[in-house]
């Protein structure tokens, strides 16, 4: 075959530079992150939110504004890598703005050395972001301020702590995160409808395996497995008043019945094709019903509720909801594993599948028109972004953001309908749930005094940052409606332990912590401004001390 | 606040490190009770020679945070020099810096901002340095994106750990990511799980069978591999293909590309190809910094015993992390491997067809996950010579063997000891079984 080549556009300098994130996130990934502009409101020793920011200058994030009153001390150098001795006496916010421009001419750092309260005073300071970080620790009534901003505009919020060996973060996103392209793990993303086949996958399947058993070895050794169950499957209704094998058990006979149908009186002695058919009977034979997170979002109040202010996700959701109903199916991913197969009998196999995606998107995208029309929505929605969904449809998520806990001196924590899961995690103790508790101690215990726990006197502190957290346990148990027990009482003692642990850092930050942490918080920026992959949803901790971590829904 | 003198001790010094001689001073609820903090503490850290193998993403993560944890005496090696898609990671690294070495440019950067720190870079391959120089350290830390590098050193620790001397062992701690995922473990080297030990964590991607790419391609990735392996070698023979020359990555791109016309296969791009080709990894930030920190964390716990850490005999020494989907780390102990051809003492049991040739024995062992990348063995019974690549004399008098079947050199049973000069201290000991 005689083709010239196209005239090769090689990738650009910036693909360059950005190649190995580009493979995870994509040129829209890229697009939604230098868009982005990120407020960090620093106090403390200030590690954890610089260090958060070098993982989010390095791969381009747009714009960003550091706000930090704090005066360049002797102890910074010793925890901070993005300062020197030239930096001492020198606004703070200014320094590490200058050594991480440094990091990549591509974005814009900015500084205010206000303090936190100064800034947020005046109105509209909070305008320009569309996404914020704030380190503890900070006034409770600041907190509060951040809080109510985020949630009256949508943008989202994060929380953290960096204490000794100790992390702690928040994310409170808005009331619906929808995420579209969550990236799930290629594994679990086969869908070829076995179970379910439309009409024209059965009749090409007959087609391609009539006359199987006359086949010679190297045809029959070539069938494609996809096809090959298909035809098994035939073979079993028949025996079975026309249903499938439903249970684990009838799928193993199904995966027998396979199997002794494999040719071993070839050269090989046996045959690749079969063997995959095997192996993907457990695996691909199940019914293709939607998982509890999509039924969320077809019940979800926006979906039922549109209107023409309804974001495009809503409205293609509605599409969607729609198909489904109609079809007892989501619309066709249209994807198909790699298998033995002629080149040729692959790309048919494949494009009757993509064919059916492309049927099935086309049938959402009128769905979706019409529904502008009805709603009298002035910008259309692009066939892509349709595309897109309907792709990975049976793997949307949504997340309803929720509040931070602010712990203040004065107020108790309100759990409201989180009570009960959270008094269940007292006793679990790879929940990490009582270090939560120690946290939210050490933020009363600063709200109450202005200075951090353990810097004037490690044990006392300690001991008052345990009443609280017992104080803590005792409201939750009541919000839940729970009496204490044995094991709560022996939580009550771990939590001391924890707090001492918190007190002994008298407030400071271990490098390698906050390097940490703010690699954590880096990487759960990008995913809630790409929207891609699944950010945790609300809270993490990590423990250095024995290397492990966990996510709260609370 | 009670940091005592430190015996380095100008008062700048002592501010300066007082977030973290904290911890070094003050033990707290988690502390080994027969851990001794306090000055010496401080001094051992600060005099203990510690080694980063690799100055890449890992590796500047973890130059910043040691020099950062009190130590003052680092160590770096790696030979490569700075790319510019290292730049989205690579911190310690500038545009103008591109073409340099890695290690020297990474020591440079840590040293001038960190006072006190001395970092010592040394631009080439690990497998230039010898038992002596491994020796000085009190502690290896790595940051590898290859198996190969890793078993490798491994292997050193392991071999150089001596009953009679304490300071034969070696901690090593590595750490790897790809992606949104990563992990982090701590090695004492004879003690507990080794390299070698883990090798099945990271299963190797599956190869696409030979036939495939030359008879019945379906994938994009069938054509760019076709091009790369078959193309290549019958078109450009005599050019050795560099990964890196974009001319190079051109041309297997454009037949690659004609290639899946040809077959009516979409979906190659030239930045399929180069990933395909140089068998890209997707590489952050914010991973590195991660693992990296882990790694580092680690380090610190096991020099100062500030808490306990990983790694101990019979208690966790590995952190798996995944950031796809909310955060989730599996943190476990990993078990020592009594057939583990490095550190254990038992010969791994394997199941062969009997009338295989002794060639096709070498060829089989070369799929194994477990013995995988032994291109060019020398085997040997306890007995007998059954094949020996070097040197020249004994391959000819040995040769005649490869042709031989199995049965006629082995016992079922039996033992085969397999080297390799890719792995000079490993020996892999398999019990061939023959399948009936």
């Amino acid at each position: 075959m005689t083709t010239t080549p196209p005239v090769l556009q090689g990738p650009t300098a910036k693909e360059k530079k950005y190649d190995r994130q580009l493979r995870l996130w994509a040129a829209s990934g890229q697009a939604a992150l230098e868009d982005a502009h990120l407020l960090l409101i620093n106090s403390g020793p200030g590690v954890i939110g610089v260090e958060a920011l070098k993982n989010l200058v390095l791969p381009g994030m747009g714009h960003f504004t550091i706000l930090d009153s704090a005066v360049v001390e002797e102890k910074d150098l010793g925890v901070n890598f993005f300062l020197d001795e030239q930096s001492l006496g020198k606004s703070r916010a200014q320094e590490t703005c200058k050594s991480l421009q440094e990091l990549n001419p591509d974005v814009q750092v900015d500084f205010n050395s206000q303090t936190a309260s100064k800034f947020l005073s005046k109105p509209d300071a909070l305008q320009p972001f569309s996404i914020i970080l704030v380190a503890s620790p900070l006034e409770s009534k600041l907190l509060s301020q951040l809080s109510e901003h985020c949630d009256s505009s949508g943008v989202p919020l994060f929380y953290m702590h960096s204490v000794g060996f100790y992390v702690h973060f928040s994310i409170q996103l808005p009331h619906a995160f929808p995420i579209v392209d969550t990236h799930p793990d290629p594994v679990t993303t086969t869908d070829l409808r076995l179970l379910k086949p439309w009409p024209y996958l059965i009749e090409y399947a007959q087609n391609k395996t009539k006359g199987l058993d006359a086949m010679d070895h190297h045809d029959h050794g070539h069938v494609p497995y996809l096809l090959l169950l298909l035809h098994y499957l035939g073979d079993w209704q028949k025996s079975h008043d026309g249903k499938s094998p439903a249970n684990y058990q009838e799928k193993n006979e199904f995966k027998k019945l396979v199997n002794s149908a494999m040719r071993r009186n070839n050269p090989e002695g046996g045959e690749e094709n079969y063997e995959q058919a095997v192996a993907a009977v457990l695996k691909n034979l199940n019914e293709p019903t939607p998982n509890s997170s999509v039924k969320g979002v077809f019940q979800a109040e926006e979906c039922a509720n549109l209107s023409a202010q309804s974001a495009n996700f809503w409205v293609i959701a509605h599409a969607i909801s729609t198909f489904y109903t109609k079809n007892g199916v989501l619309p066709l991913p249209g994807a198909v594993p790699d298998m033995k197969a002629r080149s040729s009998d692959y790309i048919e196999l494949q494009n009757v599948y993509k064919s059916k995606a492309r049927q099935d998107i086309a049938e959402v995208f009128k769905e979706v028109q019409s529904l502008e029309i009805k709603l009298g929505r002035t910008k259309q929605i692009e066939s892509s972004e349709v595309e897109a969904f309907c792709k990975n449809a049976a793997h949307i998520k949504l997340i309803r953001g929720s509040p931070l806990h602010i712990s203040a001196a004065s107020t108790t924590l309100d759990w409201s309908d989180k009570a009960s899961s959270a008094a269940m995690l007292l006793t679990d103790e790879t929940s990490h749930f009582l270090l939560y508790v120690a946290f939210l101690a050490y933020d009363k215990l600063y709200d109450e005094k202005q200075i951090a726990p353990g810097i004037e006197a490690i044990k006392e502190d300690a001991t008052i940052m345990t009443k609280y957290a017992n104080s803590i346990i005792g409201d939750l148990l009541s919000q839940a409606g729970k009496k204490s027990s044995e094991d709560v009482e022996k939580a009550k003692t771990r939590v001391g332990k924890l707090c001492a642990e918190l007190a002994r850092a008298g407030g400071g930050e271990l490098h390698n912590i906050s390097s940490l942490g703010g690699g954590l918080i880096a990487q759960e920026v990008i995913k809630v401004v790409t929207k891609q992959y699944v950010p945790v949803d609300n809270i993490c901790l990590f423990d250095g001390i024995n290397s492990t971590s966990s996510v709260l829904r609370l | 606040m009670a940091v005592g003198a430190v015996s380095n001790g100008i008062e700048s010094d002592v501010n300066r490190w007082q977030y973290l001689n904290r911890f070094l001073t003050t033990p707290g609820p988690f502390t080994d009770d027969e851990a001794t903090l306090g000055d010496e503490i401080i001094q051992r850290i600060s005099s203990m020679k510690i080694l980063v193998i690799g100055a890449g993403g890992l590796g500047c993560e973890l130059l910043k945070n040691l020099a950062l944890s009190g130590f003052k005496d680092i160590h770096v090696i790696d030979m490569d020099t700075i790319d510019v898609s290292n730049l989205n990671r690579q911190f310690l690294f500038r545009q103008a810096d591109v073409g340099r070495h890695k290690a020297e440019v990474a020591a440079e950067f840590v040293e001038k901002r960190v006072k006190g720190v001395k970092i010592t870079p040394y631009c080439g391959k690990i497998q230039d340095k010898d038992e002596d120089y491994y020796m000085q350290f009190g502690l290896v830390i790595c940051g590898l994106d290859s198996v190969e590098a890793r078993r490798w050193i491994n292997a050193m620790l392991v071999g150089m750990v001596d009953g009679d001397n304490p300071d034969s062992l070696k901690p090593l701690i590595d750490g790897g990511t790809e992606g949104f995922k990563g992990q982090s473990k701590v090695i004492l080297p004879t003690m507990t799980s080794c390299i070698e030990c883990q090798l099945d964590m990271h299963a190797p991607r599956e190869a696409v069978p030979l036939c495939t790419l030359a008879t019945i391609p379906r994938q994009p990735q069938h054509c760019i591999e076709w091009a790369h392996i078959i193309a290549w070698e019958e078109e450009r023979k005599d050019i050795t293909l560099d990964t890196d020359d974009p001319e190079h990555i051109t041309w297997l791109f454009q037949k690659a590309l004609a290639r899946a016309q040809e077959f009516n296969i979409q979906g190659v791009t030239y930045s399929m190809t180069q990933g395909v080709v140089k068998n890209i990894i997707p590489a952050i930030a914010s991973t590195n910094a991660i693992i990296a920190a882990s790694s580092c964390n680690e380090a610190l716990k096991l020099a100062s015993s500030t808490n306990p850490g990983l790694g101990m005999p019979g208690s966790n020494n590995y952190m798996m992390y995944s950031g796809d989907e909310g955060i989730y780390t599996y943190t476990f102990e990993h078990l020592k491997k009594d057939d583990c051809p490095v550190c254990g003492n038992l010969a791994k049991k394997i199941e062969v067809n009997s009338n295989i040739t002794l060639r096709e024995l070498i060829e089989n062992l070369a799929e194994r996950p477990e013995a995988r990348q032994l291109k060019k063995p020398t085997i040997r019974t306890e007995a007998k010579s059954l094949y020996y690549q070097a040197p020249p004399s004994l391959e000819e008098q040995t040769r005649p063997n490869l042709d031989k079947k199995l049965t006629d050199l082995v016992s079922d049973g039996e033992e085969i000891a397999v080297s390799d000069p890719a792995y000079h201290q490993i020996q892999f000991r398999f019990k061939l079984l023959f399948r009936s």
